[in-house]
């Protein structure tokens, strides 16, 4: 394999893995900013219990949030030299400020948030909770702006030629405001609060079956009902706004998640199907000019499609891209089927009563994380043959002095490590969430405990 | 070229990266430390303590390295994807080790186990060892100079990068922060452990002082373009002369007992070395050993004015409310450890 490809690979597997936690650490600081807020307004204990509990499985999540994050700021130069190159004047101002004011906000609230429980009044940690909370609002902000310039660039100049070009920086707030930027990060943060909220949902619903802490699992569930509720209908909207702006931005993206061939002709838009790239057909079940409909509220208007554009300046992956986008699209709608519904139970006060709607729900966490995968497979795959769309390839985007040996090294290298990340995050996480928000070994807390550790030390 | 007090744009990045690194190897630098020592300490409640000490600060430390590459991914994209892509595997082990150094924090204090324990316990160690040492052979690199080609590209192998002067470097490196990290414990613990630290720190300064000495007879020597700066600016030369008293009087200090003011001084000895290391190359980044017009300088490495422009504003902005924060939690946390619920 080419240089090209394994870096591809890696590229896609460490940002995939990544994103399995920053979006989990968003959304359940969102909701922990919401049940301390409960707590400090109501001062009923239930509401500490609940935060204490999340707050220890946010710390495993955003750990090794952290300890991947990293990773990709540094592959940027030793995998993507050329690429940097071509983008540090334009990124650089986004990545920095991603630093300054997000990512030094969290990690130094954080401290606070886990250790300063028995330090700080709860006012203070409260603003702790939400410092952490803003600061991963933040992280997300940045990366998702210059992740959007890629798609959408703006706000810039081409200087030098051939392998010397690169872009410079013109307009800062066009960049930042570059067509997509806005679209894409609602739609982000939403999937984002839906991984969390769900993750809630989901264990506390497992209580509930279990008959462990039920009466603080239930309100709990309740609090995460709503966020679900409310976040599921709104990425909808969001998710509407994005393909709206794809399709005026980034046509071929646009023909490559529908599957649509013709040059221009009416579109229609599938339920799900199966590309035929060779054939140039779609089978499955479409609405006949779905797609020109949601592009101009009109069934009868063409579509640019595939055809009409290079044959080296489309998409390849078809089939993966329609089905990745397509599969995105569906959790979409199965988790609005399920939050209205769990929402229309428990207006009927019947809500903890079906069992069955409850053990979806403890599954149903995996949802939101698939969808935020795949979200990014079509986005990023679409976009391709292009690292930043209509400027540069990928294949010019290399670096030239590494060899496909290192890249594979240093691949099997990523794959063990997350390998054992990933098993001792999932093993901690089914530790704690066996152990409850009830501190049954907390004697450690009692005052004569304490002293008696001291003594001991 | 645009200037601000007389300063172009480039000088100021410079100015501005080295003192986010300055600020990541003073902070870092103590915590890496502290793992180094990790596996002398033998008790569990020590190792537990000492753990603690890092415990709400780590991560706070590390997101130094993460502005520092930032910004320099910003302010110099061609140092960047030149010395990132030429030294793949040197940066790429640093992720690894970087990685396990988080993991085993995290999760060493979940089980009680011994041998899960003793495995992340090891793995602490191991890591911030090789960390502190990683980052040593890549600064000796830096100041040594690199094959830079015409195009600004590295035209040799990576195992260039592994050389004694490097490794001699990265050696002093881990001396540097151990006796650092050491210091760090003392201001945090007390009982057994504080003893113990006050031998190891004894230890920690000798072994220091050796490694520094024969780094800086072997730069002298073989590195003489590195001393150009300082023959033709003698007035310069208070620096490695401020440099020298602050390593001396950190002893005399540790023989007293004053560990509040031997950590400043060791953290004065860190930022006073990274400014000679500075000093040596300004306005060169990195050297080309194949001809000096290869130079990748702090000139032909940055981003347009505009953008440095735009980026300078920012770090004007952030850096006093990162600085707010950081001493806010520092205070929320001053004084020794005391393991409680929320402990590692
Ligand atoms: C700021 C930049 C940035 C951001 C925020 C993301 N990516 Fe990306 N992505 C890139 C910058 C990038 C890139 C460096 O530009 C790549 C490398 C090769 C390429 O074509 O684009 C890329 C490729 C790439 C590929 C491979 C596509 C292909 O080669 O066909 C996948 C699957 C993803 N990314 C997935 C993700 C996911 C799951 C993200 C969410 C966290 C994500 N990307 C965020
Ligand atoms: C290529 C893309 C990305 C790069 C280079 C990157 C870089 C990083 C880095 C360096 C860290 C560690 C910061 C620290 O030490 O505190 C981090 C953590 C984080 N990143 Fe990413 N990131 C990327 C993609 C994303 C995306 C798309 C999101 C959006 C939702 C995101 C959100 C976060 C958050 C919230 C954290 C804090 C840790 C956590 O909550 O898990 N990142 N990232
Ligand atoms: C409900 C129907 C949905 C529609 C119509 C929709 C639409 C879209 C579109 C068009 C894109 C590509 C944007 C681009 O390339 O610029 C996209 C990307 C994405 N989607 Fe969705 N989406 C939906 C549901 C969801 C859900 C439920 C989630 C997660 C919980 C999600 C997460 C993502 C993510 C993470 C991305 C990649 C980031 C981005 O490009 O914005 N989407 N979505």
């Amino acid at each position: 394999m080419d240089v090209e490809i394994l870096s591809r690979i890696q590229f896609a597997f460490t940002v995939s893995f990544h994103y399995i936690y920053p979006p989990l650490s968003i959304g359940l600081g969102l909701l922990m900013v919401i049940m301390e807020g409960l707590y400090l307004r109501t001062k009923d204990p239930v509401y500490e219990k609940m935060t204490r509990f999340w707050t220890k499985i946010f710390a495993l999540t955003f750990g090794i949030g952290v300890a991947t994050g990293i990773v990709m700021e540094f592959e940027f130069g030793t995998n993507w030299a050329t690429y940097s190159r071509y983008v540090g004047d334009v990124f650089g101002s986004a990545l920095a400020a991603e630093g300054i004011f997000a990512f030094a906000l969290e990690s130094g609230f954080l401290g606070i948030l886990l250790f300063g429980w028995n330090r700080v009044s709860p006012r203070v940690h409260f603003i702790a909770t939400l410092g952490v909370f803003l600061g991963s609002m933040f992280s997300a902000v940045w990366i998702v702006v210059a992740n959007s310039w890629q798609q959408t660039p703006a706000g810039f100049q081409i200087v030098g030629e051939g392998m010397q070009a690169r872009a410079e920086i013109t307009d800062f707030w066009a960049m930042v405001f570059n067509p997509s930027s806005m679209d894409r990060l609602m739609h982000v943060w939403v999937g984002a609060f839906l991984a969390g909220a769900f993750l809630v949902l989901s264990v506390h619903a497992y209580y509930i079956l279990k008959g462990r802490y039920v009466e603080l699992s239930k309100q709990a569930f309740k609090i995460a009902l709503v966020a679900a509720t409310v976040f599921s209908l709104s990425q909808l909207a969001t998710g509407h706004k994005s393909a709206d702006g794809v399709a005026v931005n980034q046509p071929a993206k646009l023909a490559a998640l529908e599957g649509h061939f013709d040059s221009l002709a009416v579109a229609d838009m599938y339920l799900f199907g199966w590309v035929d790239k060779e054939e140039q057909e779609v089978t499955g079940l479409k609405i006949p000019g779905g797609l020109s409909f949601l592009t101009h509220w009109d069934f009868d208007t063409p579509v640019r499609g595939l055809n009409s554009f290079p044959e080296d300046e489309r998409p390849t992956a078809l089939n993966a891209i329609f089905q990745f986008y397509h599969l995105m699209v569906a959790i979409g709608m199965i988790l609005i089927l399920l939050t209205v519904y769990a929402s229309f139970q428990w207006w009927r006060g019947k809500l903890f009563d079906q069992k069955w709607l409850l053990w979806i729900f403890v599954f149903a966490v995996l949802l939101p994380q698939i969808a935020n995968q795949v979200g990014w497979f079509s986005a990023e795959m679409g976009r391709q043959p292009w690292v930043v769309y209509g400027l540069l390839r990928t294949s010019d985007a290399l670096s030239k002095v590494v060899t496909a040996n290192q890249v594979l090294f240093s691949l099997i290298m990523f794959f063990f490590i997350y390998l054992i990340l990933f098993a001792l995050f999932i093993y901690l996480l089914t530790k704690k969430i066996q152990h409850g928000p009830y501190d049954e070994e907390m004697e450690d807390d009692r005052p004569q405990q304490r002293e008696m550790a001291e003594i001991f030390k | 070229m645009s200037t601000f007090l007389g300063i172009d744009y480039p000088t100021w990045w410079f100015l501005v990266v080295g003192g986010l690194f300055s600020g990541y190897a003073i902070l870092d630098g103590f915590d890496l430390g502290a793992g180094a020592w990790h596996l002398f300490f033998r008790k569990e409640q020590s190792r537990r303590i000492a753990l603690n000490a890092v415990g709400p600060v780590w991560d706070g430390n590390e997101v130094w390295l993460v502005i520092g590459g930032g910004a320099l991914f910003a302010g110099f994209p061609v140092v960047y994807a030149t010395m990132f892509s030429a030294m793949y595997i040197p940066f790429m082990l640093f992720l690894a080790f970087l990685i396990f150094r988080a993991v085993s924090i995290e999760f060493r204090s979940k089980e009680p186990m011994k041998w899960w324990r003793q495995m992340w316990d090891v793995s602490y160690s191991v890591a911030s060892i090789m960390l502190a040492f990683l980052l040593g052979v890549v600064l000796g690199n830096v100041l040594q100079g690199a094959a830079i080609g015409p195009d600004l590209e590295f035209q040799s192998s990576w195992l260039d990068f592994i050389n004694p002067y490097a490794i001699m470097v990265g050696i002093t490196t881990v001396a540097l922060f151990m006796m650092h990290g050491a210091i760090y414990l003392l201001l945090k613990t007390e009982g057994r452990l504080f003893a113990k630290l006050t031998i190891l720190l004894k230890r920690g300064i000798i072994f220091f002082i050796l490694t520094f000495v024969i780094t800086s007879f072997y730069t002298l020597i073989y590195i003489p373009h590195l001393s150009d700066d300082f023959k033709s600016h003698p007035e310069l030369f208070f620096i490695p002369v401020l440099a020298f008293l602050s390593i001396a009087n950190l002893p005399r200090l540790a023989s007293k007992r004053k560990y509040r003011q031997a950590f400043l001084f060791s953290s004065l000895t860190v930022s006073l070395l990274l400014i000679l290391v500075a000093i040596e190359l300004y306005p060169v980044l990195i050297l080309s050993t194949v001809d000096p017009a290869n130079n990748i300088t702090i000139y032909n490495a940055a981003s347009s004015d505009k953008s440095l422009g735009i980026m300078l504003t920012i770090a004007a902005i952030g850096g006093p409310l990162v600085a707010i924060y950081t001493i806010f939690v520092y205070k929320t946390f001053a004084g020794k450890v005391k393991l409680d619920d929320t402990s590692y």
